[in-house]
Order: C-alpha cells, then sequence, then structure tokens
C-alpha cells in the first residue's frame, strides 16, 4: 500500500475528521457508517505500518519520519511524527483496542450515541497520537486531548457514583498531568535544547548529561506524575473508581491503552534522557509496586464482589508487574515492561467488554448474584474463561512473555522480589478463576433466576463477537508469535554500556 | 514661554498615530447626535451604528498595523508606539466590539437608556487604546481615570437594580482609593527623580526613559521604592491582583455582564500591559524589588483566587473569581519578564486566549440571564447541553480553555507561562500555580457537569425551565467563530506563534 501523505499523520487525522463530520451536524445513520471507517482507519494504517517497519527506512530508530510546523518552531515545538521499536507495538495494540471499542460501542444502543462516538473517536485520534509523537509537548497534548473525553463519557454515561468516579478521576489524573508537565518542562529548560524533540533532545543530552543530582529529581518528579496516570500505589483509588463507573468503551481505551501513556512515557522519554535518575529510584519504586500493586491490590481484588471493580482492580495490580520491570532498569526487564502493556491493553479491554456483556444479561455487576450463565450463554464464557487465562498469563497469549521477562529480568536485581511477583500470579488465578466459576458456572443465584425469568439471556450477538474476536485473535497471535513485536523492540530499547550485556537476552526470552 | 517652544513640542503631535481613538472618540459624539435625529421605535439602530463605526476602525486598525511611527515617541514622550501597544489595540477593540454584541441581549430585557451605553463602551475604549501606548504618568494617569470613571458609570447602569448599584458604590470607593494610591506613587517618584541633590536627577521624571535612567543611577533608593510599590497597587488593584481583589465579587456579581465581560477582558488586558511596560521600561534597575514583590502577588493570588471559586454557586461571581486567578497565572508571566525573553509573548498569547475564553463563557451566560442580571445561579445550566446543544458546546469551549486543557488555546498560554517562569527560575511560584490549575479543574469542572452531566428539575411552585433568550443569528455566528479559534489557535498557534517572536 502507497499511501500520498503520512500514515501516522492520517491515522491520527481521520477519526478527527470524522469527529468533525459529526459535530457538525451529520445525520445519524450517516454518522454511524462513517463512524465505522473512523474506527477502522487507524486499525488499517496501524496493520500497514507493522508490516512494513522492519523494510522502512530509518532515521534515527524512527520510522516514518515527519515534520510538520505549528507555528511554534522558535520554542522548539513541532509535530514531529515517527515510530520506533517501543512506539509500534503500542501504536498497534492502539489501534486494535480502539476498533474493537469503536465495534463495542457502535452495536450498544447508547443513549445520544451521536456525541458518544464522537468523544470515542477524539479519543482515539489521541491515543494514535501519543504514540505516533516524536515530539514531546504533543505526546503530552495527545494524552491530554484523549484523557479529557474519557472524564465526560464519565459524567454522562457512566454507571453508579458516576458524578464522583467522574470528578475524582479529573483531579487524581490532572495531578498526575500536572507533575508531568511540570517534569517535561524542567528537562526542556534544563537540557538547554532549546527543543522538544526527541530526538534533538536525546543528542544534546547525551553530548552533555546532567549532574545525578538534577537526574535523581527529575526521573522522581516524572517516576510520580506518570505514577499517578498509571495507578502507582497509593495513588491508584481513583482507577477502581473509574473504571467501574465509565462506560464499557471508555473503559477499555482508557484501562487498555491510555493508562499506558505514563509507562510508555517513562520508557520512551525519562529512561533515555536520565539514564542516572533510574537507579536510585530502583528500589522504592519496586517495594512500592512490589507490596503496593502487586500484593495489596492484590488481595483487595480478591475481596472484591462487583465484577466490574474487579477486572479495575485486577488493571491496577498487573501495572504493578509493569512497574517491577521499570525498577529492575536492565534493557530486558524494560521490553518486557513493553511486551506486557500489549497484553495486559488486550486482554483487560476484552474483560470490560464482556463484563458488560455479562451486565447486560444479569443485570448486575454483582457476582453473588450470577451463576450459571454458562448453559444459556456459551460462547461468552469461553471468551471469558480466555481472557481470564489471558489475564493470569497462560502461556499462549500476549501477557505471559510480558510477564516471563519481567520475572526474568527481576531475578538479577532481587530474587525477593521474583517471589513477590511470582505470588502474584497465583493471586489473578484465585480471583480470576473464582470470578469465571461464580458466574458461569455452578447452580444460578436465586436473584438471577428471577432476572432470567423476566429476560431470558442469550448468548453473545454477532455485533458483541466481532470486537471480542478481534481482541482475542491479537492475543493468540501475539502469544503464539511474539517475535512479530519483539524484533522491532530489540532495536530501540534503551543501549547504555551497562544495559548493552542484557539486551539479546530480551530476545532469547521471547524466542524460547 | 516662547512661540518657537511650542511650535517644537507640537512637532511632536502625530495626529495620525492616534487616528482610531479620535475616530471613536467622534463616534461616541456622533451616537449622542443620532439619539436626537433616529426615531424612538428602532432600538437596534444604534448598537449597529456602533458597530459598524467600531468594525470600520478596526479594519484602518489592521490595515495600518505596521505603523510609521513604530518605535518612536509621540506627543513628546506622552505616547510611544510599539508592536505590544498595536497588538493591544486591536484586543481592546476587538473586546468593545464583543461587549456591543453582548449588550445588544442583556440591554434589551431592561428599559435603560441605550445611547449612553454605547457612548461610555467607547470612550473607554479609547481611553483604554491610548493607556496601553502610554509612555509617561501623566498619561497613564489620565488615561487610567478616564476609564476608571467611565466604568463607575457602566458598572452601576441598571439604576433600578440593587446589586448592580451596590457594585457600582463598591467600585467607585476602591476604585478611588486604588488610584489615590497610584498617584501617591506617581508624586513620590516625581519628587525623589526630579531631586538635583541626586545623581542622575531627570528632568522629566513622569517620563519612562528618564525614570529608567535615574533609578539605574540611584538603585537602592528608599523613596523610589515606595513610589514603585505603591504604584504596582495602584495596577494591582485595576487587575484584581491579591491583596487588592476584594471588590471583585462584588462588582463582578451586580454589573450587567457586558460590562462585567468587559472589566473582565479589557480593563485587565489593558492592566497588564501596563503593568509589563512599567515593569521592562520605567522599572528595569529595580528588579530586586519589583520580581519578588510580583511574585509574592502572583503566588497570593492564583491561591486566593481559585479557592476562593470552589465554593461559589453564583457564575458571575465563579468567573469574576476564577479571572482573579487567570490575573495570577499572568503576574507569573509578568513577574519572569525580566529573565525570560518568552515571558512577554507568552503574556500576549495568553490574554488573547483569555479574550477568546472568556468572551464564549459571557455570550452564554448573557443568554440564560433571567430579568435579574446578578442573578445567575449555576442551577440555571442544568440541562442546558440537552435543550441547546449549541450553546452547551460553546461553554464546554469556553471553560475548558479556561481550566487550559488541550488541545484549546488557554493550555498553550498556560504552557507558555510555565515555561518561562521556569526559564526565569520561578519555580516555587511554578508548583503553586501548577496546584493552581489543579484546583481550579474542579470548579471549571463543576460548571461543565452542571451543563451536561444533569437535568433540570423543576421545583414544586416554581417555572418548569429557568428563562433562556434563543440566539440571534449574527451573534451565534461570532460566538462560533471565538469558540472555532480557541480550538484551532491550541491546535495550530501558525503565523501568530511566529508573530510572538520568541
Amino acid at each position: 500500500m502507497h499511501l500520498p501523505c503520512n500514515p501516522l499523520l492520517l491515522a491520527i487525522a481521520a477519526p478527527l475528521a470524522v469527529a468533525l463530520a459529526i459535530a457538525l451536524g451529520l445525520p445519524k445513520r450517516w454518522s454511524v457508517r462513517l463512524a465505522y471507517a473512523g474506527f477502522a482507519a487507524p486499525l488499517l494504517l496501524a496493520l500497514d505500518v507493522w508490516w512494513h517497519f522492519n523494510a522502512a527506512p530509518k532515521a534515527d530508530g524512527y520510522a516514518y519520519l515527519a515534520r510538520y510546523s505549528t507555528g511554534l518552531d522558535g520554542l522548539g515545538i513541532g509535530l514531529v511524527l515517527g515510530v520506533n521499536g517501543i512506539a509500534l507495538p503500542l501504536f498497534v495494540l492502539a489501534g486494535i483496542v480502539g476498533f474493537a471499542a469503536g465495534l463495542y460501542a457502535l452495536q450498544s444502543a447508547a443513549e445520544r450515541l451521536k456525541l458518544y462516538l464522537m468523544l470515542l473517536l477524539v479519543m482515539q485520534a489521541g491515543l494514535m497520537g501519543i504514540f505516533a509523537s516524536v515530539d514531546v509537548f504533543f505526546l503530552y497534548f495527545f494524552h491530554e486531548l484523549a484523557l479529557i473525553p474519557t472524564f465526560i463519557m464519565v459524567g454522562i454515561w457512566g454507571g453508579r457514583d458516576r458524578n464522583y468516579a467522574a470528578m475524582t478521576m479529573t483531579i487524581y489524573l490532572t495531578v498526575g498531568a500536572m507533575l508531568s508537565l511540570l517534569g517535561l518542562i524542567a528537562l526542556y529548560v534544563k537540557s538547554g535544547a532549546h527543543s522538544f524533540d526527541l530526538i534533538a533532545l536525546r543528542s544534546t543530552l547525551a553530548a552533555q548529561p546532567l549532574g545525578a543530582v538534577a537526574q535523581k529529581h527529575l526521573f522522581g518528579l516524572l517516576l510520580f506524575g506518570f505514577g499517578i496516570l498509571v495507578s502507582l500505589w497509593p495513588l491508584h483509588s481513583w482507577a477502581p473508581l473509574g473504571y467501574g463507573a465509565a462506560p464499557s468503551s471508555a473503559a477499555m481505551l482508557h484501562a487498555g491503552v491510555l493508562k499506558k501513556f505514563g509507562l510508555y512515557a517513562l520508557i520512551q522519554v525519562a529512561l533515555p534522557l536520565l539514564p542516572a535518575g533510574a537507579a536510585p529510584w530502583g528500589h522504592a519504586l519496586a517495594v512500592l509496586a512490589g507490596f503496593g500493586n502487586v500484593l495489596i491490590i492484590g488481595l483487595i481484588t480478591i475481596a472484591q464482589r462487583d465484577l466490574k471493580q474487579m477486572v479495575g482492580y485486577s488493571s491496577v495490580m498487573h501495572m504493578g508487574y509493569a512497574f517491577l520491570g521499570l525498577a529492575c532498569g536492565s534493557a530486558l526487564g524494560v521490553g518486557g515492561v513493553v511486551l506486557l502493556m500489549v497484553g495486559h491493553g488486550l486482554s483487560v479491554s476484552l474483560l470490560f467488554l464482556l463484563a458488560t456483556s455479562v451486565h447486560q444479561r444479569t443485570r448486575t455487576f454483582a457476582m453473588d448474584e450470577m451463576g450459571g450463565l454458562g448453559r444459556p450463554a456459551p460462547v461468552l464464557a469461553a471468551f471469558f474463561v480466555a481472557a481470564t487465562f489471558a489475564s493470569i498469563g497462560l502461556p499462549g497469549f500476549a501477557n505471559f512473555w510480558g510477564e516471563l521477562t519481567i520475572f526474568i529480568a527481576l531475578w538479577s536485581f532481587s530474587p525477593w522480589f521474583t517471589v513477590l511477583a511470582v505470588s502474584g500470579v497465583v493471586i489473578s488465578a484465585v480471583y480470576g478463576l473464582r470470578a469465571a466459576a461464580r458466574v458461569f458456572f455452578g447452580p444460578p443465584s436465586e436473584a438471577f433466576v428471577l432476572v432470567t425469568a423476566q429476560h431470558p439471556p442469550a448468548d453473545l450477538s454477532w455485533g458483541e463477537r466481532a470486537p471480542a474476536l478481534v481482541l482475542l485473535a491479537a492475543l493468540l497471535f501475539i502469544g503464539l508469535w511474539p517475535r512479530s513485536i519483539a524484533r522491532p523492540l530489540d532495536g530501540a530499547l534503551p543501549t547504555s554500556a551497562a544495559v548493552a550485556a542484557a539486551a539479546p537476552a530480551a530476545d532469547a526470552a521471547v524466542r524460547l | 514661554m516662547t512661540l518657537s517652544l511650542l511650535q517644537q513640542l507640537a512637532a511632536g503631535n502625530a495626529w495620525g498615530s492616534i487616528r482610531p481613538e479620535l475616530a471613536l472618540g467622534c463616534l461616541a459624539l456622533a451616537l449622542l447626535v443620532l439619539d436626537l435625529v433616529l426615531p424612538k421605535r428602532a432600538p437596534g439602530a444604534v448598537a449597529g451604528v456602533c458597530l459598524v463605526g467600531q468594525l470600520a476602525v478596526l479594519a484602518d486598525l489592521l490595515r495600518h498595523f505596521y505603523s510609521a511611527w513604530l518605535g518612536q515617541d509621540t506627543f513628546n514622550g506622552l505616547l510611544r508606539v510599539t508592536l505590544a501597544g498595536q497588538a493591544m489595540r486591536v484586543f481592546l477593540l476587538l473586546s468593545s466590539i464583543l461587549v456591543v454584541l453582548l449588550a445588544r441581549v442583556t440591554l434589551a430585557r431592561r428599559t435603560v437608556p441605550r445611547i449612553e451605553f454605547y457612548h461610555i463602551i467607547l470612550v473607554v475604549t479609547a481611553a483604554l487604546m491610548l493607556l496601553v501606548q502610554s509612555n509617561h504618568f501623566v498619561m497613564l494617569f489620565l488615561a487610567l481615570e478616564t476609564v476608571t470613571v467611565g466604568f463607575y458609570i457602566l458598572v452601576s447602569y441598571f439604576r433600578s437594580s440593587t446589586p448592580s448599584l451596590e457594585a457600582g458604590l463598591k467600585y467607585l470607593i476602591l476604585g478611588a482609593l486604588s488610584s489615590a494610591l497610584l498617584l501617591f506613587g506617581i508624586a513620590l517618584l516625581y519628587g525623589v527623580a526630579g531631586n538635583p541633590l541626586l545623581p542622575g536627577h531627570a528632568a522629566d521624571a513622569m517620563r519612562y526613559g528618564e525614570l529608567a535612567g535615574f533609578l539605574a543611577a540611584n538603585p537602592h533608593n528608599f523613596l523610589a521604592s515606595v513610589g514603585i510599590v505603591l504604584v504596582l497597587a495602584g495596577v494591582a488593584f485595576k487587575i484584581g491582583a491579591f491583596p487588592f481583589q476584594i471588590w471583585i465579587p462584588d462588582v463582578y456579581q451586580g454589573a450587567p455582564t457586558p460590562v462585567t465581560a468587559f472589566l473582565a477582558v479589557a480593563s485587565k488586558g489593558a492592566g497588564f500591559a501596563v503593568l509589563l511596560g512599567l515593569t521592562l521600561r520605567a522599572f528595569p534597575a529595580y528588579g530586586w524589588l519589583v520580581t519578588p514583590v510580583l511574585t509574592a502577588m502572583a503566588m497570593a493570588t492564583i491561591l486566593f483566587g481559585n479557592f476562593a471559586a470552589l465554593t461559589q454557586h453564583n457564575v458571575k461571581r465563579l468567573i469574576g473569581l476564577s479571572g482573579v486567578s487567570h490575573a495570577g497565572f499572568l503576574l507569573l508571566g509578568v513577574a519572569a519578564a525580566p529573565a525570560a525573553p518568552l515571558a512577554v509573548g507568552a503574556v500576549y498569547f495568553y490574554l488573547l486566549a483569555y479574550l477568546l475564553a472568556s468572551f464564549t463563557v459571557f455570550g452564554v451566560m448573557a443568554h440564560l440571564a433571567g430579568p435579574e442580571d446578578s442573578d445567575q445561579e449555576l442551577e440555571h445550566y442544568a440541562g442546558l447541553a440537552k435543550e441547546n446543544p449549541f450553546l452547551g458546546g460553546l461553554l464546554a469551549v469556553g471553560l475548558g480553555s479556561l481550566a487550559g486543557i488541550p488541545p484549546l488555546a488557554g493550555f498553550l498560554g498556560k504552557f507558555f507561562v510555565f515555561v518561562a517562569a521556569y526559564q526565569a527560575g520561578l519555580r516555587g511560584p511554578l508548583l503553586v500555580a501548577i496546584a493552581g490549575v489543579v484546583v481550579s479543574i474542579y470548579y471549571y469542572f463543576g460548571w461543565i457537569k452542571a451543563a451536561y452531566f444533569e437535568s433540570w428539575k423543576a421545583n414544586p411552585g416554581e417555572d418548569a425551565a429557568p428563562p433562556r433568550t434563543p440566539v440571534a443569528p449574527l451573534l451565534g455566528i461570532v460566538l462560533g467563530v471565538l469558540a472555532l479559534s480557541t480550538v484551532v489557535l491550541g491546535f495550530y498557534p501558525g503565523p501568530l506563534g511566529h508573530w510572538l517572536q520568541w
């Protein structure tokens, strides 16, 4: 496929253009049709970029590099687009999850559907923009572009406690975003590069690195700013609350893709620019993530009785693995984080989708009031069990490679944390399988019998199956052939002298 | 005084350079004549004539934007034509046009004289335009007083409304106090700079350039320091900076909505242009004093504005207090200006974004107000987005930009100010500013929440829904263009980015 303009720009512009057309008063029938195109275009372009990535000419590791001026060149800000090996898997993830969430939204009979689709399309454009931006200013800019629709969607279409959830989420995430913005401004001014372009920042800081103390402080600022956005314990409480209230497509896009922004920015910006800043925080981060996210949140997740809250908590818990991978400070760990981000993004959005489908059939999220749904809806049950296996990290699914790589990297950091992290797998098996058993198997609860008497539950419709299939196929594809994303990744991992020795191991681990 | 001296003085009078102000003055007088000529049955005609005149002046100003007098002192140093001054003239004229458009909505609800309102608006606009070009304390004070006296009348224009009268009285008393402070400061500076016993004493100590020369020769003079602080206090009153912000909520609530908008945007914008001029041209040698004073003021203003706005339910008070916090962010930019070259451009960009967003919000407010203009509560916004998606969309864009949310222009304004503040080494104040942004999200979001998430519930014994004025086509287009500019400017500042010359 040969495109007249940059595929990355097109992937951002297409959903925005559709959103604009809907905003300008397109009739509902045409809005829906055009929205299919708006959600499909980023996915097709992302797959195209993925397919051609290895052969594409690269500058500084970035393929499809293009610069557009927005009038702020004097300040060193420009729309610089490009994908490197770290951005590529996430760019593809954003395309896949965006398409699935869009399909699911289109078949849902949401009130004020046009506004809903419009906000989802804006969010989708922002997500594609995040992973295609080489300019740090636009990285932040696109993140906010995707974040604002989430708040509005939670507020309008949210479920229980939506006002409280929307407000909590907004304030937490604004704090995180503002702290990280402060960190980015500090990085810009202190580096003396007079540019927000990541390539220029990298070369300037490689020539004249900042002092060790400055690096430590800046990294800390970015770590906690971005950490709030990724629900680092104990600043996580917005996540289960917000996801519990969010409409399904918004939860899929936020938990699946947008939340990865914080980790992505840490890997793409903070680690290479502040190489000496990460090590001093390693142990503090490992303690917060290991004991907080994995152990404490894992135990809290087991105690959940609400299906959607449980999925929300489980996503907070899995972010603990990602932070543990970052804490290792090795290329192997960072590579594992990228793999885990992709796997987790796919599996958690599939779980949110299925949780909503369960809710439509049982009219409740309380797991005590379900049971035996597997008999009338076997396909739904099969999908749910598969998604649960993926989320636990069983081999064959994408999550497995991410978790395995992180555990291997963690062993050389500290064997004790490896033990802690592996015990987390047991925890997630306990809550995941228990939830599957309570919802789908065993005798139906009394409340569920009453509901089924009034509304006999049907199996998954094709409108629901299509997005679920897309996500499951991606999970299996990457699970069975991890090299498809690991190979581009290898070329882009931070290769400072200390970690260069570990880099080939990342490839070795995923080639097992 | 000989004839030749007078001739020499008159040679500096570049009347052509103040053609827009002269034209506005003539237009204001013509409106008064029009009152006698026009038939009483055509209430819209006055506003129409006023608008056409203002647009003509704006077109002329834009055509001669790069004026022949650029960079020169005119009228023997009373005025100075600068690019920033030209930009502020466009800014002020633009806001007066928008105020006239809003006034057509608000004035229609009450039986009040029309002509005088537009007359005073035009006079105040001309004075504001002279104010931003002033290069001399006499000019500064004269223009400022003309503006303030005009506002005394405008604020209490709804004579039969108690809140409006109360607001007028408060503005009068506190305005007079601030003028007194300013004048005392000017007098001190004049006295000390004209003292022939001190080195570098000035012949015309009221002129910024000569005063700056004197201050550079006497970098730690006590009287001059007191004078500078008093002058800053006088200006701080006009922009509503802490601790001189007490008048803001009451006056903003009581004044008719278009006047509130005029105060919030034009008066504040001009205040910042003056403050930048004073900081950079008159007091550069006293940076050791001016920067800490402005920085402290900025921090206190941001904190006060945002925390006080948290508990407000009346949207006019809310926007007044949020305006106080905006003054704080702008002050941070001014405080950074001597050390960071980016800051001046940042302040002007912030002001432009503030104008676009504020008038969008005031436009929505003007349509939602009932017969009593001061009574505009958050509850009245319930269900707005469903009932009138256009006004709902305008409100979301305007408030989003005021809150500084990307991709809207307000974000870029804040971002530039933050970068400038960091460059100037003002890191503590920057942390305060960031805390302020987080707090502000709560009340802006609360307002959007009222419009989008809640639906109108009629209490027993009340009307089914609050009164809402339908949007006139012209005003609808103008407000739409404002909102669109906010969005486009946030994505693509384009030539404006180049023009601001970082």
